[in-house]
């Protein structure tokens, strides 16, 4: 995801609450929070009304943003906080989405089982861990943009990256699974 | 944990689960500023009655017996 930037007159007609500003950023970022927040639900129903839910924040929590900063880490936080609330409250009421609107590519080197046993082994991981993981293993984010989205340190990152494989390997081998 | 052994569930969660960056669906198909639009006008939820009642009651009742104050905030 691109470093959101803004004119800061733009971002200063925002925090006191133009909406014609405020409509102006949401059409020029919409696509970009979509793109972040789809990366982590990988579900894209999902994903569009998160995206309203984080420019819903923002808009609240607009006068409790500093004009002269970048919008886009702020913004991203802001996103990874809603995908992440997300995650905690459908983790138990749904499956994992497969992959998005098209069917899973086969891979030779991987049986259908294997790939739904590990992304049920994956979906059973801690919500913060699985974001972590999703965004630097899968998505291959830099650690940094993770470390911004997520609002922690670079070694932090790096632990529940860690701490995600951990877990990962200890559900494959109670299923049966040596990775 | 080896070196290995991570590099191996690595490939194997990048096999199972491929990155939807490139993928169909991961690009935004329509402009969602009608539903943004629809989410600001839309009226905050208003509080029940009920629960002001309750409110009032837990109010009136620290206010009578202050003594229950480390109670609750024992079993809160």
């Amino acid at each position: 995801m691109p470093v959101l930037e803004q004119p800061s007159d733009a971002l200063r007609q925002f925090c006191h609450g133009d909406l014609d500003a405020f409509e102006a950023l949401f059409r020029q970022h919409q696509g970009e929070v979509y793109g972040w927040i789809v990366r982590i639900v990988r579900d894209p129903a999902a994903a569009e009304d998160l995206t309203v839910e984080t420019f819903w924040r923002i808009y609240r929590a607009r006068t409790r943003f500093d004009s002269t900063r970048s919008f886009g880490p702020w913004t991203r936080r802001i996103a990874t906080n809603a995908a992440l609330g997300h995650l905690k409250t459908a983790r138990n009421e749904t499956e994992l989405p497969d992959d998005l609107a098209s069917p899973p590519l086969p891979d030779p080197g991987i049986s259908e089982e294997l790939r739904r046993k590990t992304a049920c082994a994956f979906q059973r991981l801690p919500p913060k861990l699985q974001v972590t993981a999703t965004l630097a293993l899968i998505e291959e984010q830099p650690y940094k943009e993770i470390s911004e989205s997520l609002g922690i340190s670079l070694g932090a990152v790096k632990l529940r990256v860690f701490r995600a494989l951990r877990l990962l390997r200890k559900e494959l081998k109670k299923q049966g699974i040596e990775p | 944990m080896n070196e290995h052994e991570q590099e191996r569930i690595e490939q194997l969660l990048k096999k199972s689960l491929p990155p939807v960056g490139t993928r169909v669906g991961a690009e935004l198909r329509r402009d969602l500023w009608p539903a943004m639009l629809k989410r600001l006008e839309a009226r905050p939820t208003a509080v029940p009655w009920f629960d002001w009642a309750l409110l009032a009651a837990v109010a009136a009742w620290l206010v009578f017996s202050p003594g229950t104050i480390p109670v609750l905030l024992y079993h809160l």
